[in-house]
């Protein structure tokens, strides 16, 4: 087991799997210019700086990933895959069904996202619940140095397209890393803390903010579970239902918007699947339907925080049961 | 210089466009009989689609566009699993999943047909990396029209390609058209070739209704990619002789550049030729004609009597 941080855990993986599978390449804007290490250890061919043009950058992974690589390619912020678009969701999403799958797409696109930077609204937006519905592609959303490291690696050797969201704010958080070859499945998500009373789902960087949450709410005796999805598509239904079968209560939170968020699915999935063994509605907190604020109070108000958390929990259970 | 192309290679490529020809008039018949969804034809390109690919060989790749079956049929796709794909039948190369728009055929070399404009463009030049860094020697040609050159798409697979020396043969079918609106509207000058040439590749203009000059034009361009390395650029100008989209009653159309077009029709100059040469009878040639007729009989025959995917086909392949 080593210390290292989420950018340490998320450079080991790289490093671990070009290392590992020669077809794995990595490009995109200063990516050989950042990566010294990685631009010393497997040459100019495979780790390159591109233009700064995300559709050209998209498309090209999208293609090289058709004919046998398996790109990495760093898109720097989520909001700028809106320019990379049409690559992700059109042709790796959705090629290999329209092919009837004479062809695969084992690509990554990696992009920092969230809260933590205060540079506003055209580098910071949460938009992962647009790839979770398109077809095709996976997403996976970390919150530990462990899992950025795991699932990585993960999604460099899966055959079809990963887009990879890295919460800015969790960039030098330390945790603990398994040595040696290190996976985590995509698809599984991990009970951060066990409780029976209410269960706090959420992902990224507000899993810390449940955790924070669930440590006050046990001072006044409740008993939070805290759910961390780390794969938004595929979701671990499974496990999500699981916690909520045996807590009856459901708090979902998550930094983007409300409106068709991952936590509208995992609301909707609930009922639809658990709905007797709910003891009460299911409470959505979720960033405000609104850009992404620049001033750093307001960027922080932006994200739903443990005392908010905490209060919803307070609610809920003053909620009277469902008959 | 390579040799010129043999009497033999000449009569066999005016019978590859002939097939192109009426495979997609027939098509469009049965769209106006209600028993094909619409299409996107390529009427009219026919030489430009046949000189590229005939200029290809068998390790070269080839991405394209919505207006895709010239490229597909040169290539030697079978019109049979072709027209099965278009009428969404479980035995068409893409199991009836991607229609007329999308289809692709990787045992042909068919990299992904794309039908977002530009949509192959952007792809190009992964799939050209992809050759280069695998050690494969074959050249990517990526068709795409005169609307997709006025998307930034375009520019920036130009230039990656340069910048990185990527074997792509960039091939502008200027038809005029981009989708129900001329060329004239949406682009300063007549050509795209300076706008290619900016970019700092080698790059031509050719009249892309005579195919001798086209095939003339893409085995150059092969050749210098094969040996330099990096990408090329040919605009074939031609004319799209029939609508955007099947069934279209061209009402938009100027009715004297129609007929002007029609008069340069490619497959009637490429026959005409042969015969003045002397190395084709009008009897041989009607001859080819009853042959790429009888071809599309079985192949339309095929592709009808063959089944609809089953519901359970809904979704699979989605994930691999």
């Amino acid at each position: 087991m080593h210390t290292m941080t989420v950018n340490q855990a998320i450079a080991s993986a790289l490093a671990e799997e070009m290392r590992r599978d020669e077809r794995v390449l990595m490009f995109g804007e200063g990516v050989a210019t950042k990566r010294a290490d990685l631009m010393q250890e497997f040459g100019a061919e495979r780790v390159r700086n591109t233009p700064l043009a995300e559709a050209i950058i998209a498309g090209t992974a999208a293609g090289a990933a058709a004919m046998g690589l398996r790109p990495v390619v760093d898109l720097l912020f989520a909001p700028f895959m809106t320019l990379a678009m049409d690559a992700l969701v059109n042709s790796a999403g959705k090629l290999r069904y329209l092919s009837g799958g004479q062809f695969s797409f084992p690509m990554v696109a990696l992009a920092h996202t969230g809260a933590g930077w205060g540079v506003g609204a055209q580098h910071n937006h949460n938009l992962e619940a647009l790839f979770v519905h398109a077809p095709g592609l996976k997403v996976v959303m970390p919150s530990t140095a462990d899992d950025f490291k795991g699932l990585l690696k993960s999604a460099i050797r899966d055959d079809n397209p990963v887009i990879f969201f890295i919460d800015l704010a969790l960039g030098e958080a330390a945790g603990p890393v398994p040595a040696g070859d290190h996976l985590v499945p995509i698809g599984q998500s991990v009970v951060r803390r066990a409780g029976c009373d209410v269960t706090l789902v959420s992902y990224a960087k507000t899993v810390g903010h449940c955790l924070r949450a669930a440590e006050s709410l046990a001072q006044r005796g409740i008993s939070a579970e805290v759910l961390d999805l780390r794969s938004l598509k595929p979701l671990d239904e499974a496990g999500l239902l699981a916690s909520v079968r045996k807590t009856g209560r459901l708090v979902v939170v998550h930094e983007a918007s409300r409106t068709c968020g991952v936590g509208a699915e995992i609301a909707a999935l609930v009922v639809e699947r658990a709905f007797p063994l709910l003891k009460a509605p299911v409470v959505r907190l979720t960033g405000p339907d609104a850009p992404a604020p620049s001033s750093r109070p307001l960027e922080q108000a932006f994200v739903p925080q443990a005392p908010a958390i905490e209060q919803a929990v307070l609610a809920l259970l003053r909620e009277p049961a469902l008959s | 210089m390579h040799r010129p192309l043999s009497d033999t290679e000449q009569v066999s490529m005016l019978e590859a466009m002939q097939l192109i020809r009426r495979h997609e008039e027939r098509l469009a018949e049965l769209q106006a009989a209600g028993r094909a969804a619409g299409t996107c034809t390529a009427v009219g390109q026919e030489a430009a689609a046949v000189g590229v690919v005939h200029a290809l060989g068998a390790d070269d790749l080839i991405l394209t566009n919505h207006r895709s079956a010239g490229h597909l049929l040169a290539r030697g796709a079978d019109p049979g699993r072709l027209i099965a794909e278009i009428l969404g039948r479980s035995t068409g190369y893409c199991k009836g999943k991607s229609g007329s728009l999308h289809v692709s055929a990787r045992e042909l070399g068919i990299v992904l047909t794309s039908t977002i404009v530009g949509g192959e463009l952007s792809l190009a030049p992964g799939v050209a990396l992809a050759q280069r860094m695998q050690g494969r020697p074959g050249v990517v040609a990526c068709f795409f029209g005169d609307g997709a050159a006025c998307e930034g798409i375009f520019h920036e697979a130009l230039n990656l390609a340069v910048v990185w020396k990527l074997p792509v043969l960039f091939v502008c079918e200027n038809n005029q058209w981009q989708a129900y609106v001329h060329r004239k509207e949406t682009m300063p000058q007549d050509h795209v070739r300076p706008w290619a040439a900016a970019h700092g590749l080698p790059a031509v203009v050719v009249d892309g209704n005579d195919v001798e000059a086209v095939h003339a034009a893409a085995r150059h361009a092969v050749d210098t990619i094969r040996v330099q390395g990096g990408p090329c650029f040919i605009e074939a100008v031609t004319y799209r002789l029939r609508g955007h989209f099947e069934p279209d009653d061209q009402g938009y159309v100027d009715a004297d550049e129609l007929t002007a077009w029609k008069s340069r029709d490619p497959i009637q100059l490429l026959a005409r030729r042969l015969i003045d040469r002397g190395v084709l009878s009008e009897g041989e040639w009607a001859h080819v004609r009853q042959r790429v007729e009888a071809t599309l009989d079985a192949a339309f025959a095929f592709a009808e009597a063959s089944p609809f995917p089953s519901a359970d086909e809904l979704i699979t392949d989605v994930y691999a």
